[in-house]
C-alpha cells in the first residue's frame, strides 16, 4: 500500500474519536473527502454525509467514526478517577492499558487489589494521570470527559495493527473507494456515522432521513483463525467477508448476491462470514421506514475491541477494490 | 399540594389513566392545545413566537408497581412485578388494588416459624402473595380481577431537613414540575409530553417525539440516588442536597452536550447550585426521543431520589425547586434563532 | 380445503428467519383467492389487503409470523461434518437425535448425531451438549458437501404434522404458523360478509429475532389498529397453573401495556356475543409478539394481540388444539366486523 495510503490511515486510526464524542474525526474525513464529492453535510446527531449524485438508485454506504472509550465518572481525593465503559470493554482488556483525552492527555488503567482475578469488574478499576490530588486532577480532567485507548500504528508483516481499527478500517476503505469510482450510475451517500458502538444510535437516524433504496455497512468481523479460537469460518487474509448474519442482520440475499457475483466477476477473493453475536450499521438501517435490502462487506479483524486490532493488507486493499466494483455497477435492487 | 396529590395517584405502566386525568385538569387552564394520543401519553401545546425553537419536555406518568395474576382457593392473590422492582422490598407492605384501591398486604412467614438459613434467602416475588382478608376465592373475585394493577399505599409526608417520602417519585417530580413550568408563557413553543409507559422500556415517547417532531427535547426525571454513608465516589450517583443532576451519558442515551452546557451556563448565571449524573446506568425517555426521526437532540435534568422504586423514595425540596427554576430558566433563556433544528 | 390441511401444509413447509421464501410462496398462494391484492415488500413480508366498504374506512392490520426457529450452516469440518448456529431462540437440547434437512443447492437429509453413551463419562452425560458441539451428519466428504452446502443455508427438522386425541395436533413452527392458518380462517369468515374496514393481512418475517418484519410493514402500512395473532403457553403439568392458558379453552385475549384497553374490552364482548369460548392472557410488561413493534410505529398504533395456546413451544411438537384455531379466526372476523368508521375515534378515546 502506497506511503499516502497509509499516512491517511494512520492519522484516522490514531485520531481521538470515543462515541458522542466523534468531531475529530468527523473534521479528518470531511478534509479528506471534501473535493470529491457534490455535497456534504453534517446531521443533527454528528453523522458525516457525502454525496455523489446520480440518477439510479440511493446506495447508502456507512462506516462509524466512533470507538469505544470510557467516561469518566467521578474522582477521588488522591485525584485518581473513575469511570463507565463507552461501548463494549472488557475490562481484562483494559487492565495496564494506557487511555487518551481529546487534548491528548494520557492515562493509566489498573485496578483495587483482589483476592480473586475473576471478580475483576470496571467498577473495580481507575485511572491514574498523575495527578498529585483531587484539585490537581481537576484541572486536567472534569467528570464526563471521554477517553479513547491510546496505542500508535504499526505494521507486522503483512499486517497493519492498531486500536479503533473497529471501524477507522471501515471509514478508510469508504474513503478510498469514494476517490476510485469512477461514473457511477447510482445515487452514493456515504454516511461516516457516530454512536454505532453505543447502540447503532447515528445510523437508525441518518438512514431515516436519507430513505435509501440499499444498505451497505462497512464494518470489522471477527475470525476463526487464532489458536483454540470459537469456530468461526472466517479468516485473516482470506479476503473481504460477505456478511449472512449476525446478532442484528440477516443479509438480504439480493444484496449478498451483488457482493458475491461482483467479487467473482472481478476475481476478488472473499469469504461468507456468520456470525454469532454482535451487530453493524446495517442492523439498524435494514428497519428504516419501509424497509431496506442490506449488507455488508465485512473486514476480518483478529482482536477485536482489544488496542491492538489486525487487519491483513491485502484484505483492505481487495476490500477497496470489491467495494468500489459494487458501486459502479448499476444496482437494480 | 401538587406532588402528594399526584404521588398518592396511581398509575403503573400500562394503567396511567388517573395520573393523567388529574394532569389534565391541573394544566387544561393554561395550555393551547390538549390531546391524548394512540398509546395514552398526554400531550400539551403552549404555543410561542415565531422565529423560536419548539422544545418537547418529557416527563413519564407511569410508576413501577404489580399486576394481579391469579387467585387461589383460599382468596390470596399472586402477581407479577411491572417495571423494575427490587423482589426484596415487597415483604411487609401495604398494598391497594384496582380502582377501588382496596387494601391489601404482602406479608411474610413468622420468624418463630422459620429456619435459622431461611432469613438469608431472598424470598422472590413468585412465591409472595397479597392478602385482602378474604375468606374464600368467591369473595375476592368480587372485589379484584386478574390483570387489575397494583401500587405501593405510601402517603406523601415531610420530614427531616426539607425532605420528602413518597412513592412514585420518579417521575410524578417531573408530571409536577411540567405542570408548574406550564403555567407561564415562553418564546419557544412548549409541547409537554406526560409520556407513558417508561418503566417498561420507554415506550411511549418515541411515537409523541415522532408526531411532534421537536427541534430539541428536555427530560425531567427523578433519578438515583445512593449517597448514604461509606460510599465512595462516585458510586452514590448523584447526592441529595447537591441540587438538579445533569445528565452526560446513560444506559440509553449520549446526551448533546451543547444543550447541556447552555444548561450549565444558566444555573451559573442564576446561581442554581447543580450537580452531574455520576453514572451511566438507568435511562430515560431521551433514549427514545433522541433516534426519532433524524434525531432529536436531548437534555437531562433531573431530581436525585434516595430508595428510587420503592414506596418510600426520599427527594429534597431543594432539589426539587432548583430542578424547577432551572429548567424555567433555560426556557426563558433561550434566544431567538437557537436551537432551532437542533 | 380443510383448515387442519392448510395447516399441515403451512408447518410442514420450510421458513427458518430470513429465508421465508417457500413457505411465502405457499402463503401468497391462499391470500390471493382471499384478498384483492396481495404483494412481498422488501424485507420479504407477504401483505394482502382486503378493501372495505366504509366511507372512510378503518385500516386494521393483522400480523402473524411466518418464520420459524431452526438452524445455519456455519461451516464444513474436514470430515464433511456441518457446524451450526441458532436462528431464534433455538433450545439446543432438543437438536440431539433428531433428522434434519439441510437447505443446500437442494434439501438434503441429515442427522444430529451424539457421542455413543458407551463412549462418555458420568459427567459428560449430565451435561446438555452445546450448540458447538453439535454435528451435523450428512453422509458426505467435505469436498461432496461443498457441491451442495454453503455457509448460511438453513437447516429445519423435517417434522410432519401428528393428529393426537380431540382435535389436538403436533407439529414443528405452530408458533407461528397457527397465527397464518387463524388469519385465513379469519378471512374465510369475512368472505360472504361486508366489512366497513380495509384490512391488511400481513404475514410477517422475522420476528423470531426480533419483530424485525413487523417494524417495516406497519412503517408501510399505517394502520389504525394493529392485531397481532400468535401462540402463548398452555399449560402443562410442571408449570404453574397461574402463568398460563388451557388448551381448548379458546384464544387468549392479552391485556397489559402493549394492549389498547378499548381494544381488549372490545374483544371480550364480541367473545361474549358470539358465544366464542376465550381465556384472559396478562402481559405485565411486553407481550413479546410483532404487536411490540406495530404499537410504537411512527406516531403510535392501538394494538392488541390474540394467542392460541400452546405447549412446548420451540420443539419440534409444538401441541395446539385446532377448536382454538378456529375460534380465534372466528372472533377475529367477529372483532373486524363490529368497528367502523363512526365510532374510530370514540372506540379508541382513552
Amino acid at each position: 500500500m502506497d506511503k499516502d495510503k497509509v499516512s491517511l490511515l494512520t492519522k484516522l486510526l490514531e485520531t481521538y474519536g470515543p462515541s458522542g464524542n466523534e468531531n475529530l474525526v468527523r473534521e479528518v474525513i470531511f478534509n479528506e473527502i471534501n473535493q470529491y464529492v457534490d455535497e456534504i453535510k453534517t446531521d443533527r446527531l454528528g453523522n458525516l454525509i457525502a454525496i455523489k449524485r446520480g440518477s439510479g438508485k440511493k446506495i447508502m454506504i456507512a462506516a462509524h467514526m466512533d470507538e469505544i472509550g470510557v467516561i469518566i465518572t467521578g474522582i477521588d481525593e488522591n485525584g485518581y478517577l473513575r469511570f463507565a465503559n463507552i461501548g463494549g470493554v472488557s475490562p481484562y482488556v483494559s487492565l495496564g492499558q494506557r487511555v487518551m483525552f481529546c487534548d491528548g492527555l494520557q492515562g493509566v488503567v489498573h485496578m483495587e487489589h483482589l483476592e480473586d482475578i475473576k471478580q475483576l469488574k470496571l467498577e473495580k478499576m481507575y485511572i491514574d494521570i498523575g495527578a498529585i490530588n483531587r484539585e490537581d486532577a481537576l484541572s486536567k480532567v472534569n467528570i464526563g470527559d471521554s477517553a479513547c485507548f491510546y496505542k500508535p500504528f504499526v505494521q507486522m508483516g503483512e499486517a497493519f495493527v492498531s486500536k479503533a481499527m473497529d471501524d477507522r478500517i471501515g471509514c478508510f476503505i469508504a474513503i478510498e473507494a469514494l476517490k476510485q469510482i469512477k461514473n457511477s450510475p447510482n445515487e452514493i451517500y456515504f454516511v461516516f456515522t457516530v454512536q454505532e458502538e453505543i447502540g447503532l444510535r447515528g445510523a437508525k437516524t441518518s438512514a431515516f432521513g436519507i430513505d435509501p433504496d440499499v444498505g451497505i455497512s462497512v464494518d470489522i468481523t471477527d475470525t476463526g483463525d487464532t489458536p483454540k479460537a470459537k469456530h468461526m469460518a472466517v479468516k485473516m487474509g482470506s479476503g473481504p467477508a460477505i456478511k449472512i448474519k449476525d446478532n442484528y442482520l440477516l443479509s438480504h440475499p439480493a444484496v449478498k448476491q451483488l457482493m458475491i457475483d461482483t467479487a467473482k466477476e472481478h476475481q476478488i477473493p472473499y469469504q461468507l462470514e456468520v456470525l454469532e453475536f454482535g451487530g453493524t450499521d446495517s442492523g439498524a438501517i435494514h428497519l428504516t421506514r419501509g424497509g431496506v435490502p442490506s449488507g455488508v462487506l465485512s473486514i476480518p479483524c483478529r482482536y477485536a475491541h482489544t488496542p491492538c486490532e489486525m487487519v491483513s493488507i491485502k484484505d483492505v486493499e481487495n476490500s477497496i477494490k470489491l467495494l468500489t466494483k459494487i458501486l459502479e455497477k448499476e444496482i437494480l435492487i | 399540594m401538587l406532588l402528594k396529590k399526584l404521588t398518592e395517584a396511581s398509575g403503573v405502566s400500562g394503567n396511567e389513566k388517573e395520573v393523567r386525568e388529574m394532569i389534565i385538569e391541573e394544566i387544561k387552564d393554561y395550555v393551547d392545545e390538549i390531546k391524548i394520543d394512540s398509546l395514552g401519553n398526554l400531550i400539551a401545546i403552549k404555543k410561542g413566537s415565531a422565529g423560536y425553537p419548539k422544545i418537547m419536555l418529557a416527563a413519564h406518568m407511569d410508576e413501577t408497581g404489580l399486576m394481579v395474576k391469579s387467585i387461589d382457593e383460599n382468596g390470596f392473590i399472586k402477581f407479577y412485578t411491572v417495571g423494575g422492582i427490587d423482589d426484596r422490598i415487597l415483604i411487609s407492605k401495604v398494598v391497594s388494588i384496582g380502582k377501588d384501591k382496596v387494601r391489601g398486604v404482602i406479608g411474610a412467614k413468622a420468624i418463630h416459624l422459620q429456619e435459622p438459613d431461611e432469613r438469608n434467602k431472598t424470598l422472590k416475588h413468585k412465591q409472595l402473595y397479597i392478602d385482602i382478608g378474604a375468606k374464600s376465592k368467591a369473595e375476592a373475585e368480587k372485589l379484584v380481577s386478574l390483570g387489575d394493577y397494583v401500587t405501593f399505599f405510601s402517603d406523601y409526608v415531610e420530614f427531616g431537613d426539607q425532605l420528602v417520602k413518597a412513592k412514585a417519585l420518579d417521575d410524578r417530580i417531573g408530571c409536577a414540575i411540567l405542570i408548574e413550568i406550564l403555567k407561564y408563557r415562553y418564546s419557544s413553543t412548549i409541547a409537554a409530553v406526560f409520556t407513558v409507559q417508561e418503566e417498561i422500556g420507554l415506550r411511549g415517547a418515541g411515537p409523541a417525539a415522532y408526531s411532534l417532531n421537536p427541534d430539541i427535547a428536555v427530560i425531567v426525571e427523578g433519578t438515583t440516588c445512593h449517597d448514604v454513608t461509606d460510599i465512595d465516589e462516585p458510586n452514590f450517583a448523584t447526592r441529595l442536597g447537591a441540587g438538579p443532576a445533569l445528565s452526560i451519558m446513560d444506559n440509553a442515551s449520549y446526551y448533546n452536550k451543547n444543550i447541556l452546557n447552555r444548561i450549565i451556563e444558566t444555573a451559573k448565571k442564576e446561581n442554581i447550585p447543580y450537580q452531574l449524573r455520576q453514572t451511566t446506568m438507568g435511562g430515560t425517555d431521551a433514549g427514545s426521543i433522541h433516534l426519532a426521526r433524524e434525531g432529536i437532540l436531548c437534555a437531562g435534568i433531573a431530581v436525585p431520589c434516595r430508595y428510587i422504586h420503592s414506596p418510600i423514595s426520599v427527594m429534597s425540596k431543594k432539589d426539587f425547586e432548583g430542578c424547577s427554576n432551572l429548567v424555567k430558566a433555560f426556557l426563558e433563556s433561550i434566544r431567538e434563532e437557537e436551537f432551532i433544528n437542533g | 380445503m380443510r383448515l387442519e390441511e392448510v395447516l399441515s401444509c403451512l408447518v410442514e413447509s420450510s421458513g427458518v428467519s430470513g429465508y421465508e421464501h417457500t413457505v411465502s410462496e405457499i402463503i401468497e398462494t391462499y391470500l390471493k383467492d382471499l384478498c384483492d391484492d396481495v404483494r412481498k415488500d422488501r424485507l420479504g413480508n407477504v401483505i394482502g389487503y382486503k378493501k372495505g366498504f366504509g366511507q372512510h374506512p378503518i385500516k386494521i392490520m393483522l400480523a402473524a409470523h411466518m418464520d420459524e426457529i431452526g438452524l445455519m450452516v456455519k461451516g464444513i469440518d474436514k470430515n464433511g461434518f456441518i457446524k451450526v448456529t441458532n436462528i431464534g431462540g433455538l433450545d439446543q437440547r432438543i437438536l440431539l437425535a433428531q433428522e434434519v434437512i439441510v437447505h443446500g443447492k437442494k434439501d438434503l437429509f441429515g442427522v444430529i448425531g451424539a457421542k455413543p453413551p458407551h463412549l462418555q463419562t458420568v459427567e459428560e452425560i449430565k451435561e446438555t451438549v452445546k450448540m458447538d458441539d453439535l454435528l451435523i451428519d450428512v453422509g458426505l466428504s467435505k469436498a461432496e458437501a461443498e457441491n451442495f452446502i454453503t455457509i448460511g443455508d438453513t437447516i429445519t427438522i423435517p417434522q410432519k404434522m401428528i393428529r393426537l386425541q380431540n382435535e389436538i395436533v403436533s407439529a414443528k413452527a405452530l408458533d407461528d404458523r397457527a397465527g397464518i392458518a387463524t388469519m385465513l380462517q379469519c378471512l374465510i369468515e369475512l368472505s360472504k360478509m361486508k366489512h366497513a374496514c380495509d384490512i391488511y393481512v400481513v404475514a410477517t418475517v422475522q420476528e423470531e429475532v426480533g419483530t424485525r418484519g413487523a417494524i417495516v410493514s406497519t412503517y408501510q402500512i399505517e394502520p389504525d389498529i394493529g392485531i397481532a395473532v400468535d401462540v402463548g403457553f398452555a399449560a402443562t403439568p410442571e408449570l404453574p397453573k397461574d402463568e398460563v392458558m388451557e388448551l381448548g379453552k379458546g384464544p387468549g385475549i392479552s391485556f397489559g401495556g402493549n394492549i389498547h384497553p378499548k381494544i381488549h374490552q372490545q374483544f371480550i364482548k364480541i367473545a361474549k356475543e358470539y358465544n366464542i369460548p376465550y381465556q384472559i392472557e396478562l402481559s405485565p410488561r411486553m407481550s413479546g409478539t410483532d404487536a411490540q413493534s406495530m404499537q410504537i410505529s411512527q406516531a403510535g398504533v392501538a394494538t392488541g394481540v390474540i394467542s392460541i395456546p400452546l405447549r412446548y413451544m420451540h420443539t419440534t411438537v409444538e401441541t395446539a388444539d385446532m377448536k382454538d384455531i378456529k375460534n380465534a379466526g372466528k372472533l377475529l372476523s367477529a372483532f373486524i366486523l363490529s368497528l367502523n368508521d363512526e365510532n374510530l375515534e370514540e372506540f379508541l378515546c382513552f
